[in-house]
């Protein structure tokens, strides 16, 4: 006898009351996995270019590497946060309309902002 | 709504502060305000890719003392999000849930958030901008 007290049906979906399973935890904890590396390769990189100019800035997130990091990091820190703010607006806005409408608003912005993030990093890293 | 005669379960106020309700609150907190920084680090990149002009009018935002204020503030948020960040995985992973554990891991939050914040400047101020 099993102590799982769900319907073998429900069990087998795996979605759980959230109607749409672990997938946001997930996502939410492996973002935060990558972010712990990119953020001090971040960190590390911004500090080694404080007092640099314009073009030793800009040659710097040419270089390869330095360009497919950042590209990651855009990524990533935009994703982590859109998980991160759409908990937050479940928890605290209790208008459904308005709840909905944060949610497609931070969602639209973050690919927005990754779509800019990402075609910056290009032009700088190609030379266009 | 309606209904205000019917008891309420404690809230906030009825609490006494601990520590690690403190880093709770902080680390939403400061994941709101990374994420609204993190806009700064994208105009950063759009102005590096559009040239000189545009580079020099984000660093002069940037430099100037309302932004430094931003900066330092946006490193103690990071540092702590980070900090605390990497105990709740921990902690998701099952392990240091032990009462005395967990106050002494979210003290180290906050204390560490605050010696990497401080390490991070002072490196700006002495290494950095010579």
């Amino acid at each position: 006898m099993s102590r799982d007290l769900r319907n073998p049906l429900q069990r087998a979906r795996g979605l759980g009351s959230a109607k749409e399973g672990v997938g946001h935890w997930w996502n939410q904890r492996l973002t935060a996995i990558a972010l712990v590396v990119l953020v001090l390769w971040f960190v590390v990189l911004v500090l080694g270019l404080v007092g640099h100019d314009y073009q030793a800035v800009r040659a710097s997130i040419a270089r390869p590497w330095n360009a497919l990091l950042m590209i990651a990091f855009i990524i990533a820190a935009f994703w982590h946060a859109v998980l991160g703010l759409q908990v937050v607006i479940e928890d605290y806005v209790h208008t459904r309309w308005l709840e909905v409408t944060s949610m497609v608003v931070i969602k639209l912005l973050a690919v927005a902002g990754v779509l800019a993030g990402v075609l910056a990093v290009l032009r700088i890293a190609l030379g266009s | 709504m309606a209904q205000t005669t019917r008891p309420l379960s404690p809230h906030l106020q009825i609490y006494k502060w601990q520590s690690q309700m403190v880093t709770s609150i902080l680390h939403r907190a400061t994941g709101i305000a990374l994420a609204v920084g993190s806009l700064l680090i994208l105009w950063g990149l759009v102005a590096l890719s559009m040239g000189p002009d545009a580079w020099a009018t984000f660093h002069a935002v940037a430099a100037s003392p309302l932004g430094l204020v931003l900066l330092f503030a946006w490193t103690w948020a990071l540092w702590f999000h980070f900090i605390n960040g990497i105990r709740h995985l921990y902690q998701d992973a099952g392990a240091g849930y032990a009462i005395s554990t967990f106050i002494k891991a979210s003290w180290f939050s906050i204390i560490g958030s605050l010696v990497l914040t401080l390490a991070t400047w002072a490196y700006v101020f002495m290494g950095g901008a010579a």
